[in-house]
This record gives C-alpha cells, sequence and structure tokens, in this order.
C-alpha cells in the first residue's frame, strides 16, 4: 500500500508530464470527445457541454494547465502520504519491476531514509503545483511553449523520485540522468538569451561530469561485489584506500550536483534564469536529492565510515557555507543571490554530514544520530523556505519584471501578503527563534559542542573552528536577508516598476509559498514532529536513535540530555505573545497619544528622494571592504567633466562588477588545458584519406596482434 | 515557586536596567568634569516619551511601528533566560544560551529592517552598519560562550553558572581569553565607545541612532529601554559567568536579597570600569571595528583552543 502510493506518486508526475504533450493536439481531442459523446455515452448533455467549454481555444490552454498542475499536485500530494507512512511504519519495502534488460530487473527499496526525501519532494511539489499555474500564464505560447514545459517538469518529478526507490546502481544512474537532462531542458526552456543557453549548457557539463563521477564510485564498489543491486555492494569489502577513492569519486559527482564550493559554479548561472517555480524545485528540492546520494553512498552502502572523510566534508562544507553567503552578499540579482545562498546551506548539511561521520567513525553512534538529525532537519527546513523564497522571488519578477533588487522598493504597502510570507521566509532563512531554521542550527551547534568525546587533538580543535564559522556563516546570512527584505519591501520603490506594482490576483500563486510559510513557523514552534520522523530514519541506517527519555518531548528539544541541553519553542512563543501584549497594551492606554503622521525628517533640506536611499551595493559596502580578498572586485568610478578648464564634475559613472575567483583559478585552465589537449589531438586529424586509412589499418594490426 | 521567581526576575532585569544607565551616565559625567543629571534621570526620560503623541513618517510601514514592540519583547525574553539574583531558573532550561543569542539576533533583524523602512540614508546607513559589526560580534560572542558551555558541558546558562560556582576559584586561562573576549563584544554590542557613540548624533559616525533617528514618542521609549536592557544583560552575564559568586543557589528570602546586593555591586563596579574605559578611550573609525572584533573573535576562539588543549578531562 504504501509502495503503491509511492508509484502512483511516479505514475502522476509521469502522466502530468505526458498530458502537458497533447496542448497542440486539441483538434484530436475535440473530435475524440465528438466521437465518444456520440457512440458511446449519449444523452449525457452536461458532460458533453462540461467537456466541448474546456476543448474551447480560449478555454483549452487554461485548463490543460490547470490539469497538468493538477496531476502534478497529486503526484507531491502521494509522495507526502508515501513517505509519512513509511516514516511512522518504521519498515523497509523491496520490491522488484521487471523493466530494462530482461536479466536486469529494477530493484525498488523504500525505506525511511527515501521517505522521509519523499517527504520533502512531496512538499515541494505540492506547493509549486499551487502556484503553477497562475506563474506560467505569463510565458506567450509561441515562443514559449508549455508543452516542454510541462512535460520537461513532470519528468524531473519522476526522476528525483525514481532517483529515491532506486535500489541498484543501474536504476540510480537512469533516474538520476532523467533528474539531470529533463531539469537542462527546464534551464534552457527561456533560450532565446545566448547568456541562458550558456548557463543551461554548463550545468548539463557540470551534471554529466558528476554523474561520469557517481558511475565510477559505483564501479569502484562494484568490482568489489558481485552485481550492481545495492544489496550486493553493501556487502562488498573494500580496502580503505578503495573505499576512500570510491569516497572521494562520490563527494565529487553528488557535491557538484548539490553545489559545494568551488564545484557550485553552475548553481548561480542556472537558478536565475529558469522559471521561478523550477529554481524553486531545484534549489529546494533537486540539492537535496544530491544530498541522499550521497547520504545513501557513504552511510549506507560503504561498510565503514572513515573519520578523515568527516575533516574532509567539515573543511568543504565551512568553506561553502563562508563562501556561499559571502557571494550571496553582493549579488544584486534576487535569484542568483538566493542560488549562492543555497551553497551557503548545502554547506551548512556537508559540514554537519562531516560531524556524523567523525562521530560514527570514532564509535559514537549515538552523536553520530544527533548529527544527523541536524544535517537532515537543515535539508528539510531548507527545502521549504528555500522554495519559499524563490516562489516569492517569481511572484515580485511576475508582478514587477524585475529581479534586480537596487530597482525594487515599498513593495510592502502594494504587496502586504507576499511580503508578509517573504518575511517568513527571510526570518526562517536568517535562523531567528521562532522559526525552522534556528531550531536546525542549534541542533548542529549542539553536535559541534559534543567534541569533548573525541581522543583526537586535531578534531578537537578544527570542529570549535567549524562551528565558530557556522557562527559566522549564520549572522552573515542574517545581515544578507536584512538587505533582501530591507531593500525590495521597505523605503521607498526605486523604479517606475516597482511604484506601480500591486499584489498577485491569483491567490493560488500566494498559496504555495503561504503553505510553506505555514510549515516553517509550525515546524519552527513543534520541531519534534520532524525529529521523530527522523530519528526512525536514524535508527535504520545508523542503527541508534536518539534517547526518547522526555515525556514531554513535544514541548521540550533535548536531544542528548535534559541536563546539558534543552529548547522549548512553544513555551518561548507562549512568552513572546505575553511579553509583546503587555508592552503593546501598556503602550496604548492612552487614547490621546494616537499616531500622528507627518513627513519625513530631512534635515530641513528638503527633497527626499528615492534614490538617496541605501542600494544593495552601498549596504555591503562594508563587507565588501572588510573581506575583500574573498572576490574579484572590479570596481569603476568615470567622471564627465565639463567647464571652462574641464572641471566641473557633470555626471558620475559608477560600475561595480564582483567576480567569483573559482573562474580564473580553477576553470579556465580547465578549459584551457582541454582546448589546448583538443588541439595536440586535432594533429593527427590531417583531413588526407590515405592517413586515416593507415590509422585503420594500423589499428587494425594491433588489435590481431593484441587477440593471437 | 520557581516559575513565578523566574517572571519576579525579569521584571526586576527590566525594571533595573535605566537604573544602570543612569549609574553610567553618573560616573561619566563625574569623571569628565561635569554636572551628573540625577540617577534617575532615565526613568523620567522613558516616562515622558511614552506619554508624548508619536509622530511618524508617511513612509512607514506596519513594520515600522511593530519593531518596537518585537526588538523589546525579544530583549526582554533574553533577559528571562540570564540568571540575575538566583541561579535555578527554569526559563534557562527552556531557551538556553544559543536560544539567547537568537533573541539578540531576533531583536537586531528587526532594528536593522525598521532602518531602512522609512527609505532615508541615515537609515540604511546605520543598518548597513550594526549588520556589519553584528555579524562580526555575533561569533565572537558565541566562541566566549561556547567555552563556558564546554567546560560546564551544558548550554544551559543555569547549569553552567551553577558549574562554575561549584568548581570554586579556579584560574582557567580559556575562562581569560573568554572574558576579555565577551568583554569586546558587550562594548560592540551595546554600541559604547570606541565602538559607537550612544551621546552623539553626527552622521559620519552613528550607528544605533541612525537606525532610530524617525522614531519618536513611546517607540522611541521602547526602543531606548531595550538597549539599557541590553547594556544590562551583557553586564550581568560578565558578571555572573565569570565572577558568579554571591548569586544566590536557593530561594530563601535572605539569599535572594544577598544574591540582589551582589549582583547590584558587581553591576556598579563594572559600569564604573565601562566609564573609565569610555573616559580615557577614543571612538575608533568604522573601519577598525572589524580589527577590534577580530581580536575578540581570536580571543574567544584562544579560550576555546585552550579549553579543548589544556583543560579538558583527558
Amino acid at each position: 500500500m504504501i509502495l503503491f502510493s509511492a508509484y502512483l506518486a511516479v505514475l502522476l508526475s509521469f502522466a502530468s508530464g505526458l498530458l502537458a504533450l497533447i496542448v497542440n493536439q486539441r483538434h484530436l481531442l475535440q473530435s475524440l470527445s465528438d466521437y465518444s459523446f456520440n457512440k458511446l455515452f449519449k444523452n449525457q448533455p452536461q458532460p458533453q457541454a462540461w467537456v466541448n467549454m474546456n476543448l474551447e481555444i480560449q478555454h483549452f490552454p487554461a485548463f490543460l494547465r490547470q490539469a497538468v498542475f493538477i496531476l502534478l499536485g497529486l503526484s507531491g500530494l502521494f509522495a507526502v502520504i508515501a513517505g509519512l507512512a513509511v516514516l511512522i511504519s518504521n519498515q523497509v519495502i523491496t520490491d522488484q519491476i521487471p523493466l530494462g534488460l530482461p536479466w536486469l530487473p529494477w530493484h525498488i527499496r523504500f525505506d525511511c531514509l527515501s521517505g522521509f526525501f519523499f517527504l520533502i519532494i512531496g512538499i515541494g511539489v505540492f506547493a509549486v503545483s499551487l502556484y503553477g499555474p497562475g506563474y506560467v500564464r505569463s510565458y506567450k505560447e509561441n515562443q514559449h511553449p508549455f508543452a516542454s514545459l510541462g512535460l520537461f517538469t513532470g519528468l524531473f518529478v519522476a526522476g528525483m523520485l525514481l532517483v529515491l526507490l532506486a535500489d541498484d546502481a543501474f536504476m540510480f544512474m537512469i533516474a538520476w540522468e532523467l533528474m539531470s537532462v529533463a531539469s537542462y531542458f527546464l534551464v534552457a526552456f527561456q533560450h532565446e538569451h545566448a547568456a541562458n543557453r550558456r548557463a543551461a549548457f554548463l550545468y548539463l557539463l557540470m551534471a554529466e561530469v558528476g554523474a561520469l563521477a557517481i558511475i565510477l564510485a559505483f564501479g569502484v564498489l562494484a568490482s568489489f561485489s558481485d552485481g550492481f543491486t545495492f544489496d550486493a555492494l553493501r556487502e562488498s569489502r573494500l580496502s580503505v584506500t578503495w573505499s576512500s577513492i570510491a569516497f572521494v569519486l562520490a563527494l565529487l559527482g553528488f557535491g557538484m550536483k548539490a553545489g559545494i564550493a568551488p564545484i557550485h559554479v553552475w548553481l548561480p548561472e542556472a537558478h536565475p534564469v529558469a522559471p521561478s517555480h523550477i529554481s524553486a524545485l531545484m534549489s529546494g528540492v533537486m540539492l537535496k536529492v544530491a544530498i541522499y546520494g550521497l547520504i545513501r553512498f557513504c552511510f549506507d552502502l560503504l561498510s565503514e565510515v572513515q573519520w578523515q572523510w568527516g575533516v574532509v566534508l567539515i573543511i568543504l562544507g565551512t568553506v561553502s557555507a563562508l563562501a556561499g553567503i559571502l557571494y550571496a552578499m553582493m549579488q544584486p540579482n534576487l535569484k542568483r543571490l538566493l542560488a549562492y545562498s543555497s551553497v551557503e546551506n548545502i554547506g551548512i548539511i556537508f559540514m554537519v554530514l562531516g560531524l556524523t561521520m567523525i562521530f560514527m567513525a570514532t564509535g559514537h553512534p549515538q552523536l553520530a544520530a544527533l548529527g544527523l538529525l541536524a544535517a537532515l532537519f537543515h535539508a528539510f527546513n531548507h527545502a521549504l523556505f528555500k522554495n519559499l523564497l524563490f516562489l516569492g522571488a517569481g511572484i515580485l519578477q511576475h508582478q514587477t519584471h524585475e529581479l534586480n533588487i537596487d530597482m525594487m522598493g515599498g513593495l510592502i504597502k502594494k504587496m502586504p501578503q507576499t511580503s508578509l510570507l517573504f518575511l517568513v521566509g527571510c526570518m526562517s532563512i536568517s535562523s531567528l527563534p521562532l522559526f525552522n531554521g534556528f531550531v536546525s542550527e542549534w541542533l548542529a551547534f549542539q553536535t559541534a559542542l559534543q567534541v569533548d568525546v573525541l581522543d583526537n587533538g586535531v578534531l578537537r580543535s578544527l570542529i570549535p573552528v567549524a562551528a565558530a564559522a557556522l557562527a559566522l556563516t549564520a549572522a552573515l546570512a542574517a545581515a544578507c536577508f536584512v538587505k533582501v527584505f530591507g531593500l525590495i519591501f521597505l523605503g521607498q520603490p526605486r523604479s517606475h516598476h516597482s511604484e506601480k506594482a500591486h499584489e498577485v490576483q491569483n491567490k493560488f500563486m500566494l498559496a504555495g509559498p503561504a503553505l510553506l510559510a505555514g510549515l516553517c513557523f509550525f515546524i519552527g514552534i513543534f520541531p519534534s514532529t520532524i525529529i521523530y520522523l527522523i530519528n526512525n530514519a536514524s535508527g535504520q541506517l545508523l542503527g541508534q536513535t536518539l534517547p526518547n527519555n522526555n515525556l514531554l518531548s513535544w514541548l521540550w528539544l533535548a536531544p542528548v540530555s535534559a541536563h546539558q541541553a534543552s529548547y522549548s519553542p512553544p513555551l518561548v512563543l507562549i512568552a513572546a505573545l505575553i511579553a509583546a501584549g503587555i508592552c503593546y497594551s501598556y503602550f496604548r492606554r492612552n487614547p490621546l497619544t494616537t499616531v500622528r503622521r507627518a513627513e519625513t525628517w530631512d534635515c530641513g533640506f528638503g527633497g527626499l528622494t528615492p534614490r538617496m536611499q541605501y542600494t544593495s551595493s552601498s549596504f555591503t559596502m562594508p563587507f565588501r571592504r572588510i573581506f575583500e580578498k574573498v572576490w574579484i572586485i572590479d570596481e569603476q568610478i568615470h567622471k564627465d567633466m565639463k567647464g571652462a578648464m574641464n572641471q566641473d564634475v557633470s555626471a558620475v559613472h559608477y560600475q561595480l562588477h564582483i567576480h567569483d575567483h573559482s573562474w580564473p583559478h580553477i576553470y579556465s585552465p580547465i578549459a584551457q588545458a582541454v582546448n589546448d589537449l583538443a588541439r595536440q589531438v586535432g594533429r593527427i586529424q590531417t583531413g588526407n584519406i590515405r592517413t586515416y586509412l593507415g590509422y585503420s589499418f594500423a589499428t587494425l594490426l594491433i588489435l590481431l596482434w593484441l587477440i593471437s | 515557586m520557581n516559575w513565578l521567581i523566574a517572571i519576579l526576575q525579569g521584571a526586576l532585569f527590566i525594571i533595573l536596567a535605566p537604573l544602570l544607565a543612569g549609574w553610567l551616565k553618573y560616573c561619566k559625567c563625574h569623571l569628565q568634569n561635569r554636572k551628573a543629571p540625577s540617577l534617575l534621570q532615565p526613568y523620567r526620560d522613558l516616562i515622558k516619551l511614552s506619554n508624548k503623541q508619536p509622530v511618524v513618517s508617511d513612509q512607514a510601514s506596519w513594520l515600522f511601528i511593530t519593531a518596537p514592540y518585537l526588538i523589546f519583547s525579544a530583549t526582554a525574553l533574553a533577559a528571562t533566560v540570564v540568571p540575575l539574583v538566583v541561579v535555578d531558573l527554569p526559563t534557562s532550561a527552556s531557551a538556553d544560551v544559543i536560544v539567547m543569542v537568537g533573541f539578540f539576533a531576533f531583536a537586531r533583524f528587526f532594528l536593522a529592517l525598521a532602518g531602512l523602512d522609512i527609505g532615508t540614508a541615515f537609515g540604511g546607513m546605520g543598518s548597513s552598519r550594526e549588520m556589519t559589526i553584528s555579524s562580526l560580534a555575533e561569533p565572537a560572542m558565541l566562541m566566549a560562550i561556547f567555552t563556558l558551555t564546554m567546560t560546564a558541558s551544558t548550554t544551559n546558562l543555569s547549569g553552567a553558572i551553577a558549574h562554575v560556582l561549584n568548581e570554586g576559584l579556579v584560574l582557567r586561562p580559556s575562562f581569560v581569553f573568554a572574558l576579555f573576549a565577551l568583554i569586546l563584544v558587550a562594548v560592540a554590542e551595546t554600541g559604547r565607545i570606541p565602538v559607537d557613540n550612544p551621546s552623539t548624533h553626527l552622521e559620519l559616525t552613528m550607528i544605533h541612532e541612525a537606525m532610530i533617528l524617525e522614531y519618536s514618542g513611546r517607540y522611541l521609549a521602547l526602543i531606548e529601554w531595550a538597549s539599557q536592557l541590553k547594556l544590562m544583560l551583557y553586564g550581568v552575564l560578565i558578571a555572573n559567568i565569570f565572577f558568579p559568586w554571591g548569586i544566590s543557589e536557593t530561594l530563601n528570602p535572605k539569599d535572594l536579597g544577598y544574591g540582589l546586593l551582589a549582583i547590584l555591586g558587581k553591576l556598579a563596579l563594572l559600569a564604573i570600569f565601562l566609564a573609565i574605559a569610555e573616559t580615557l578611550v577614543a571612538k575608533m573609525r568604522l573601519f577598525r571595528v572589524q580589527e577590534y572584533l577580530s581580536f575578540a573573535y581570536l580571543l574567544g576562539l584562544l579560550g576555546m583552543l585552550s579549553h579543548i588543549i589544556l583543560e579538558a578531562s583527558r
């Protein structure tokens, strides 16, 4: 039954993709319905009228869009149901489907870890399907056909779900490629701009390099076992060297998809150019599938975890987290900023996974369970708030036709509901108390603070430094999202578009983000609901769960022991409400002191204009100066002179470009090397047919010699 | 009973905060050969402000008007977590020291947003600087606090203070580092000289004042009160973590009385030190603050490393 709903989720997403294809087949459908109503179902005027109305040329695209997204939403719903069911019942379900080659059936395994990620995907897809119909309406059919968008969205979701179900390397890779390639077409959806095509190609290139690394990683495991099923891979006994090689390959492959620094460069290119609901899925959900792959590979398939791997993950995670948020801060493009912020959050997840590995390898499974809890919880939270923020960014783009933060402003009055939802997202991602982001960060700190149990001196000093970096990351994230919310929604409008903006008419476009925002708040107050679910997953994966010694566990969060650390969000919420209520009522007691509205204080000079406000680059100027080595800063100030002696400044032109260090230092050399190599190889291609015949002859000779 | 004491203690915290600000001003005035206002002047200011009609810019949104309540509540919640006169607090269990730092972050988030809400250059400048300084100060503070919590192996502030109290007077190098780190952070976070000057409205230097420039009436009162509360909170943290002696361990009225006297004495002494420091030191350039704060961060890190290397049990 559980597996059935999981299959149903996959099938429904396929179905939604296929349904999108019939957008151009309206006439066929028309004749089909005429035929069936005339021959098969006679005398049913009401359904016939309904069908005919929907098949009319002006209603049909809207109807089809809705139908496609309803199917996608159902797929998300069934994914949630399947995930919750397997997590609550705490079981492992295996199955075989006779697909593919006759002697290689697809092996299916649905356990708590897959179930948890099913839950993440399901929530994301459901929210997106609420949001989607309103958003895609603005695309013009002849430029951006809905058929391709819908088809690849369906395939993309199905691919992600199948990755989670896979129990052999073949099926895993097929599903993985389905996910990667389908999302390539989604990134390339608005392909009329050269920059978008370039971003999509970069994404495809890196996805394929990553896939190769994953295949090699499976290959290493498979060479020590008899088969490609995960059961066989689990049984393989590798030497430390070989398992480390497999780990590095898997880290490269999954890390490239997840977007850890320095192999993150596709992320800030690809996410901004995809349609917003797709970027929400890619950033909120697809990156989590990569995390799933890494967890499955390291903790499940590799039999022994080494602590050195944990160190690698911690260092990579710390670098990604800090670099991600620092780069995010400098971006004026909202979606690029959010993409970089995903790099940061993935970095945090990697860091905590590294802690988990260290605790696991040094024989502290209970602390490892705590670390895994923090990592999975953060993955869940990130899926919620990053989805929310990307959908919010989509609404903003829809309403103001802008993604540049510096061109917005004052939208809190124009778009009150969107601004409230976006505020919840910003508060969650800045990890403020009462919201979900804080809980997972709190858990991460608690994990890092357990370093005292370790014997190794290097680890004992490394982990606190990582914790310090985590603290810095969180503080920078708060600064970054103060900038985002403050510049977009507060102040005065900085452009004509944002001055004319108004709230979205389509309520479903708000319903998707509202669902996510509600979940952010609910989980921030009652984190034990999710912790209970994750506990089952870590029980299956690590063979260890957190102690459940507290009777009032829905009220208290005490991961290690109540004596060591505890946090009770509901009590904090109650106290906060009481405190706010008291001061509100105290200051409202006197009716004479109602607010008087007046002009803003302008120092007596008069004429405050929106251009006097702080912008994105001025807000982050202190950071730019403090951390200047982190970026390649290209700042140009050009003055137009006039007057007799050419000494009066008539206009000042200011240009600021922030570049990523990884391009000139890593990617350009690689690209250069590939080009050089290709040129060397090109020398043997003389274009002369005799030379080629000579090559064939030589090859033949060598082969014959080898065979004999 | 415990909860009642916790609530009373929180209320005491809130009530005493302006007094500390008054005392600080009193000491500073005397050190600078000025005539000091009465110790109760901050109370009079707060009462005056809260009875005045607030004037709010017509550009302001709901966030601007709600923010003072949120800022004050978050700071007040942070105050209830910190043991003032008695160690054993139930509120410390519902929110540990990381949550306390989270409350500060919450208050700061809304303060910075309120600064951006009107859309003047001053507000943006203040917000930008405040977020810069705090994002450097917060990790330094967490480092200092982690040193303590790792020593006491709990992040519960009551538990940690009780641990220090039971250990007796042990000179730990890690605590010395952490103490200095926390003092530096406290100066930066409460906006005192040399990082920010609370008594100036000079646009080139102001940080905190720039964000709240548009506030008036009861909103200004709430924000002022919250910042006085924050000052006292940092004072109590320094006093009770590193010099916890005198704090009451039981709920017996006599011990509570002694605890109150002890903390008042400690805070009065700290304020004198702060006043001397503020009189002697000049305000720093804004772009030297990062050096100051990285120094604090380094001290915190050194404290933690010296705990791990020198003091941990193995």
